[in-house]
């Protein structure tokens, strides 16, 4: 028979897991998701207080400055970051979510524990270091601090092979010897060694996958420390949020055309590109001509990209947006599954910008109005724009569904310079009889626009 | 507990994650990571447990440190996924 304080507990877990449930379900509507995100935290209160009135703590302190240390920083990081830098903190985050992990599985350590035991401390020390090393790695790379490459050197399969080989080994010795802490030692420095080296042949195009990945782990290793310490809640909502992370992982894959493998295992984007003959020349137009264009525009649609965030244009856009309105030319946003460094980082941009959410249309709902535009205006994105996607069976991305812009009569691209994308594909785009490039920061493209309209 | 049993709730877990995820629209898709991976913090109620025994070895100091870092990831991810969600807005019966 469990006592009361224990049943008390078990509870207030049940509220809080049916909380989290509650909470993930009204995530998925823009009407409710924010009263979705606030259920979920309540959740996640209801579970940290019954935690507290454990009978088996003894002593606060700890846990108090733990919290108190913790929550300030996390305050304090989510008030200070900027909407553009979002995927880097939600990496760093996550990071910490699976070092938390890590550490518990290690605590939950003891010279009795049973094979059982053994093997999901494993796990959740295994998970929860590769999700803190990888999502280090996502970081540096998303906020590029480290080069955004992929790095490939000879023989990493092999490399590889044997942290893995390492890995198991050292598990078995000490679900073996539970008492022999340097088995644990050496599964917690290969596993932290096996996260950097799972991330580092990912290029940066390919961050809105591994972000949502990792994500996926860190829930997973929460759910292996909660079999490790039998607790409820942790199994419940880490496998809720593995599971979510694997569906969002899926869904980016899918949209990329491309296998989860093939996107971690390929090193996309560092091979050589083979040089695509590109028929055509690139004409370039001035801020002045692009206005007149536009002004006699009465549909247009706007492809934003990585670009425009990292131009910090998503305010002029909007203005540009509303002044098209005035003139009478109907204004939608087409947004790519994986524009940006992150899945849904352009919806998250030009919300900030007070763009409403059902101007924003997906892939599949521009594409067949976009014989109809008249101007399609492509910002800082590449990649996804690409019609060599459908037409050059050569080229890396191959059967990617991408936005047709070109089927529109005319199409502006805001560039900087003739570099290839983030992925260093050529881009037959830009060669297009239809295509105009505005070279130049999207910002000042854009604010010229905006000054010609006034 | 039964490991049967624990792992009867992973089950459901998981097919319930899939489920709720499956039909999300790609607006919300930072949203719902940020606010998966706040939840993924819940560590901190198995880390909390561990810090609190009281006793100075080293579990307890691991624990502690746990505590932190999982409140990081929770204050930091419900906040952070709140306020992006300030910022969804319907269009306003046109002008």
């Amino acid at each position: 028979m469990i006592s009361a304080n224990a049943l008390i507990i078990q509870l207030a877990y049940v509220v809080s897991a049916a909380l989290f449930i509650f909470g993930l379900k009204l995530l998925g509507s823009a009407a409710t998701a924010r009263k979705g995100n606030t259920l979920s935290a309540i959740g996640m209160l209801v579970a940290i207080v019954a935690a507290l009135i454990d009978q088996g703590i003894v002593s606060y302190q700890w846990i108090v400055i733990g919290v108190v240390v913790g929550g300030l920083i996390g305050a304090a990081a989510a008030r200070m970051v900027q909407m553009t830098s979002m995927p880097e903190m939600v990496a760093l985050f996550n990071g910490f979510g699976g070092l938390a992990s890590l550490l518990v599985g290690w605590a939950a350590l003891n010279g009795d524990a049973s094979v059982f035991t053994v093997i999901t401390i494993v796990l959740s020390v295994l998970i929860g270091g590769v999700t803190f090393t990888g999502s280090l790695i996502a970081y540096g790379k998303l906020s590029e601090t480290m080069g955004s490459g992929a790095i490939m050197f000879r023989g990493q399969q092999v490399v590889n092979s044997f942290i893995v080989l390492g890995i198991i080994g050292a598990a078995v010795m000490l679900s073996m010897d539970p008492t022999n802490t340097t088995w644990l030692y050496t599964v917690i420095g290969l596993s932290l060694l096996f996260g950097i080296m799972a991330v580092i042949p990912i290029g940066g195009a390919d961050m809105p996958v591994v972000i949502s990945l990792l994500n996926s782990y860190s829930g997973l290793a929460a759910c292996a420390a909660g079999f490790a310490i039998n607790n409820n809640i942790l199994i419940v909502a880490g496998s809720l949020v593995g599971a979510s992370g694997i569906i969002l992982t899926q869904i980016m894959c899918k949209s990329m055309n491309r296998s989860l493998g093939n996107v971690l295992f390929s090193g996309f984007g560092s091979g050589v590109t083979e040089a695509t003959v590109v028929e055509g020349e690139i004409k370039p137009i001035s801020v002045e001509d692009a206005y007149y264009v536009l002004e006699a525009a009465t549909n247009v649609a706007i492809i934003p990209g990585y670009g425009m965030a990292v131009a910090q244009a998503q305010h002029v856009v909007k203005e540009l947006t509303e002044l098209l309105e005035q003139n009478g030319a109907e204004v939608n946003f087409g947004i790519h599954p994986v524009a940006g460094r992150m899945p849904g980082h352009m919806n998250v941009l030009l919300a900030e910008a007070d763009v409403p959410y059902d101007q924003l249309l997906e892939m599949d709902e521009i594409n067949p109005r976009m014989e109809n535009v008249d101007v399609a205006i492509v910002i800082g994105a590449n990649d996804v724009v690409n019609p060599a996607a459908r037409e050059v069976e050569s080229s890396p991305i191959y059967g990617m569904p991408v936005i047709n812009v070109d089927a529109a009569k005319t199409v502006f691209v805001l560039k900087r310079s003739m570099a290839s994308g983030f992925a260093g594909i050529e881009n037959p785009l830009f060669y297009k009889e239809n295509t105009r490039m505005l070279f130049g920061d999207a910002k000042e493209s854009i604010g010229g626009l905006i000054r010609e309209f006034s | 507990m039964d490991i049967v049993f624990l792992t009867f709730i992973l089950m459901l877990s998981v097919f319930l994650g899939f489920e709720l995820i499956n039909k999300v629209p790609a607006t919300l898709h930072t949203p719902l990571m940020s606010g998966a991976n706040a939840i993924s913090g819940i560590t901190v109620v198995g880390a909390i447990a561990l810090a609190g025994t009281g006793e100075q070895d080293l579990a307890q100091w691991l624990g502690a440190g746990a505590v932190a870092l999982a409140s990081i990831n929770v204050v930091g991810g419900y906040l952070v996924t709140d306020r992006m969600l300030a910022m969804f807005k319907k269009k306003e019966g046109g002008r």
